[in-house]
């Protein structure tokens, strides 16, 4: 066991450093560097450019070095828990996103919880009840979430979330608790706001996931074994949640390799239709202007989070099905 | 004796796309205290409708419409229950169905939760009846387990499905239904999956346990076999109607209903005689094309009588390496011996039958010949009229020809036909990867394909999904015969077909053999079947052929340890000749391990195929003298 998690963990160096060599390419690939994109920023209202100062800049961030020699810089630095820093905002890169992140893992939490809270028991009432009226209704409302697109779906929900209860239009908490020390009230606030968020960036995960979970429960209602259980003389929950539900978990589990940063991602168009103080929309604005260690940083984040994501996903599926922990292994 | 389950006048409707069918129709009889009665008929007679019918556990889309079933628990005060008509998810029927009334199914590998422990999902049942202590649950449990003939019943509770065998499989689900003590068992078709000694073991152990406990049983079977060996009381089912019912005797000794008779005659035994047919419930009727051609089959007997060799294999061997390992830990490799120095020859226009249990390394024989696995050493050769060619050697043309003389039917009819494509498509398929014929050409080969199998050309435009098991093998031999091949390799072609289908579809193999002048290797683990269809057969076990002769002297006469054992396990549909049980015992399977002198496999001294006379071959040790094998 131990030796299986070292070994995978192991495994995640070769695969962070192969895609932190992508990042880099990916963002180095349109021409030009974030000092030319400022310039032409400046020039276009009209200001004039200061050389010499450019100059320095130039020098100062080492924009003449070759691009070997500050991916490499690039990357030690962020072994020693430095990300470099934002041209844009002038401010160390942890600076600009600490404080973003943890409303952005709130977001995220709250998200996740709703979409499991929502899409399991639906889910499983639509695969017992199949050909049902029910069955058919939560499939109506279930293919026109994943079908409206989220942008939409937020406006709709700020429009009536304002009308109806007077909630104030964006972000996540009320203007007056901007900048302020957390209190009760700030939090009251924020959870007053989130719900609109949630509910928008998770119909669709929701969505999708009845309907995966759906199918492969009726796949498994099929088997043998479920009769065999029935024969028993269980209770019919009881037998459901034994064993069909148990065995249509594994599609379930090995989908949170992808649930965090498909949350977080996904997230970014809301964010900036809902002005949302999260991360979504500072990793578009540093894209757009070249803010090479913001963006570069930020989406390393991400892949951590995925690889993470996978190792969890793996180790849980071994825990939970001994076909893959008995049988699996290398076939080397 | 008092009837424990009445059944009268039972009806149960299916509702299918609309569309309503009755399955059962006005279904009656008695299952005595303690007895055995066998439900006997094809598929799609009702026979699992009705043992669902008693469970409580039919489909949604089933419904009973009319009719009773009263149940007399000889444990319980005498209350007679009609179990059609309480409801079947109440806490009455949750506590018989489990608890008083057991049911084991035909697929042991899929009856059980591959996500639980063996000891789980038995330990379950035995709490969900009765109030007792997990400890000593767990002792019952285990009790069970070593009654049910697990050796190492501990290590057994800790196993997954995934881990045993079919047979244990199939013993874990006996102790989970036997482990209530319930007054009656429903065996649904318990041993059509598993090989002949195995189901030996699996019937006596029922038997055993019957005996001990004191139940019922109700067996649902096909195989008249099973059922003069095991049944007190036979009911005889056909479309959803009683046909005959009766205490085994009667129905054995004075069949009176047709269909019965008929049922009879469709299976093979080993008292036919030499050209005896078999008659099928239904005859389908074929006919050759020009195009196929009788590959002038007028010209005399078949190539049997001058013996010419087709396909020689010599001294072959496979060793597959598995490591015994999980995710967490590896394990060293261990080594299985698939194949182990096998000699065998193929000759033109013959059926060679090769018999073994599952595991005995047949399949990778058959594999080997299609060139689908590579061999560890030996050598496989093709004669021609005039040239040998060394088939292992073979690659690029002269490999893609070689394809063309080999073809393959596959023993499940339902994988073995992609559902997404026509059968016209499924038959021209191999003609277009050779590139045979115009397209108008292959389209005229297709439709006396078709014909040449029995098939309607209407329906080639058709997807497999819409014929039976039967018309889909059907198929699958109209494939291979699309390249006009020297030798069809036949793996279990029959087995997954009913017995009636089987009947007719072996009546085809043998009618095309001779028409067409085919060679075939038919492999199977039903020794029935292979005496019916073959000129000679080949008894394989632990990767070696351990017996050769023609087929009317191998089962009059065997020699072989493994042969006679294989033998003693077939169930005669005959009352007078029964299974002697006692030769079942442990697990059933016979290794070369337990073969006594002159057979025993010594590493020290190679064995020698030892010569009876006749083209009769036994596997011994060099120098026994023939009148030792029989004494």
């Amino acid at each position: 066991m131990l030796r299986y998690v070292i070994h995978r963990m192991l495994i995640m160096i070769p695969t962070l450093l192969v895609i932190s060599a992508l990042v880099f390419t990916i963002i180095e690939l349109p021409p030009g560097d974030y000092l030319e994109s400022y310039v032409a920023e400046l020039q276009s209202m009209g200001e004039t450019v200061d050389e010499q100062q450019i100059a320095f800049l130039r020098e100062q961030y080492g924009f003449g070095a070759p691009a070997i020699e500050r991916y490499f810089q690039w990357l030690t630095g962020m072994l020693q828990g430095d990300f470099g820093y934002s041209f844009e905002y002038r401010l160390p890169v942890s600076e600009v996103v600490g404080d973003r992140l943890f409303l952005t893992v709130l977001v995220s939490i709250a998200t996740i919880l709703f979409t499991w809270l929502i899409a399991f028991p639906i889910g499983i009432y639509s695969a017992t009840h199949q050909y049902s009226w029910g069955d058919y209704g939560l499939t109506f409302i279930g293919l026109l979430g994943l079908a409206t697109p989220n942008f939409l779906l937020a406006l709709i929900l700020l429009y009536f979330a304002n009308v109806v209860w007077g909630t104030s239009i964006g972000g996540l908490m009320d203007p007056q608790y901007l900048d302020q020390p957390w209190s009760v009230n700030k939090a009251l606030s924020v959870l007053e706001h989130l719900w609109i968020p949630v509910v928008v960036i998770g119909t669709s995960g929701t969505a999708g996931m009845i309907r995966s979970l759906r199918a492969n429960l009726l796949d498994e209602l099929q088997k043998q074994y479920v009769v065999t259980a029935k024969a028993k003389g269980l209770p019919r929950n009881r037998a459901l949640i034994k064993y069909p539900l148990r065995s249509s978990l594994n599609f379930f589990v090995a989908d949170i390799g992808n649930l965090l940063p498909r949350v977080i991602s996904g997230a970014e168009l809301v964010a900036v239709v809902m002005s949302l103080p999260t991360t979504g929309p500072i990793l578009i604005s540093a894209l757009q202007s070249q803010d090479m260690y913001l963006a570069g940083s930020f989406l390393m984040f991400l892949a951590t989070l995925t690889v993470i994501g996978v190792l969890i996903s793996d180790l849980l599926l071994a825990w939970l099905d001994p076909r893959i922990r008995l049988s699996g292994g290398s076939s080397a | 004796m008092s009837d424990m389950i009445k059944i009268d006048s039972l009806e149960v409707e299916f509702h299918v796309h609309g569309q309503i069918v009755k399955a059962v129709k006005g279904v009656s009889f008695r299952i005595p205290a303690k007895k055995t009665v066998a439900l006997v008929g094809e598929s799609g007679s009702g026979k699992s409708v009705i043992a669902r019918s008693i469970m409580g556990i039919l489909p949604k889309s089933a419904r009973i419409t009319a009719g009773e079933i009263m149940f007399n628990d000889p444990g319980g005060d005498g209350t007679v229950i009609d179990l059609a008509s309480v409801p079947v998810d109440g806490a009455q029927m949750r506590q018989i169905r489990g608890g008083r009334i057991s049911i084991i199914f035909q697929e042991p590998m899929t009856s059980l939760s591959q996500l639980h422990t063996v000891g789980d999902q038995i330990s379950e049942a035995l709490h969900l009846h009765r109030d007792i202590s997990p400890s000593a649950g767990l002792e019952v449990v285990e009790t069970m387990l070593s009654t049910a003939g697990f050796p190492d019943p501990k290590k057994a509770m800790k196993s997954y499905p995934f881990e045993l065998s079919g047979g244990l499989n199939q013993r874990a689900m006996i102790a989970m239904a036997l482990v209530c003590q319930p007054a009656l068992l429903i065996a649904d078709e318990p041993t059509t999956a598993l090989d002949v000694s195995i189901q030996a073991v699996i019937l006596k152990l029922i038997r055993d346990i019957q005996a001990e406990l004191g139940m019922a049983v109700l067996m649902i079977t096909h195989d008249l076999g099973v059922v003069a060996n095991v049944a007190d009381e036979v009911v005889v089912l056909y479309h959803g109607k009683v046909m005959e019912s009766g205490p085994v005797e009667d129905i054995f000794q004075k069949p009176e209903h047709p269909y019965l008779q008929a049922l009879l005659a469709a299976i093979p035994n080993f008292d036919m005689k030499p050209g005896e047919r078999l008659t099928p419930i239904r005859e389908i009727s074929h006919r050759s094309g020009p195009l196929i051609g009788d590959n002038d089959s007028d010209t005399g007997p078949s190539a049997v009588a001058n013996g010419a060799p087709l396909l020689t294999l010599s001294g072959l061997t496979k060793t597959y390496t598995t490591r015994k390992q999980n995710l967490f830990t590896s394990g060293p490799p261990s080594h299985t011996k698939a194949v182990a120095g096998l000699d065998l020859e193929i000759r033109k226009g013959e059926c060679l039958g090769l018999v073994g249990e599952s595991g005995c390394g047949k399949s990778s024989v058959s594999k080997m010949i299609m060139r689908a696995i590579t061999p560890d050493e030996g050598t496989i050769t093709l004669h021609d009229r005039d040239s040998d060619t060394d088939v292992l050697a073979l690659d690029g043309d002269a490999l893609t020809d070689y394809r063309k003389r080999v073809q393959m039917i596959f023993q499940d009819p339902v994988k073995s036909l992609s559902p997404r494509m026509t059968v016209i498509d499924i038959i021209r398929e191999p003609l277009v990867i050779h590139g045979i014929g115009t397209r108008r050409q292959q389209a005229d080969l297709v439709q006396q394909l078709m014909q040449l199998v029995g098939l309607d050309i209407r329906f080639l435009n058709r997807y497999p999904h819409s014929f039976s098991g039967g018309q889909r093998q059907r198929i699958g031999l109209a494939r291979a015969l699309a390249l006009k091949p020297d030798l069809l390799i036949c793996d279990e072609p029959v087995s997954a077909l009913d017995v009636s289908i089987q009947a007719q579809v072996l009546n085809l193999f043998k009618d095309l053999q001779k028409d067409l002048d085919l060679t075939y290797l038919f492999v199977s683990h039903n020794l029935a079947v292979v005496d019916y269809v073959s000129d000679r057969i080949a008894v394989m076990s632990a990767g070696r052929i351990v017996e050769i002769a023609p087929r009317e002297v191998l089962f009059k006469n065997p020699a072989h340890h493994y042969t006679r054992r294989l033998m003693a396990a077939v169930p005669y549909p005959d009352l007078d000749r029964k299974l002697d049980f006692d030769l079942f015992t442990g697990s059933g399977t016979s290794g070369p391990a337990d073969w006594p002198a002159p057979y025993t496999i010594r590493s020290d001294q190679p064995m020698a195929q030892l010569d009876l006379g006749e083209g009769h071959y036994v596997l011994a040790a060099p120098g026994t003298q023939p009148e030792a094998l029989f004494p």
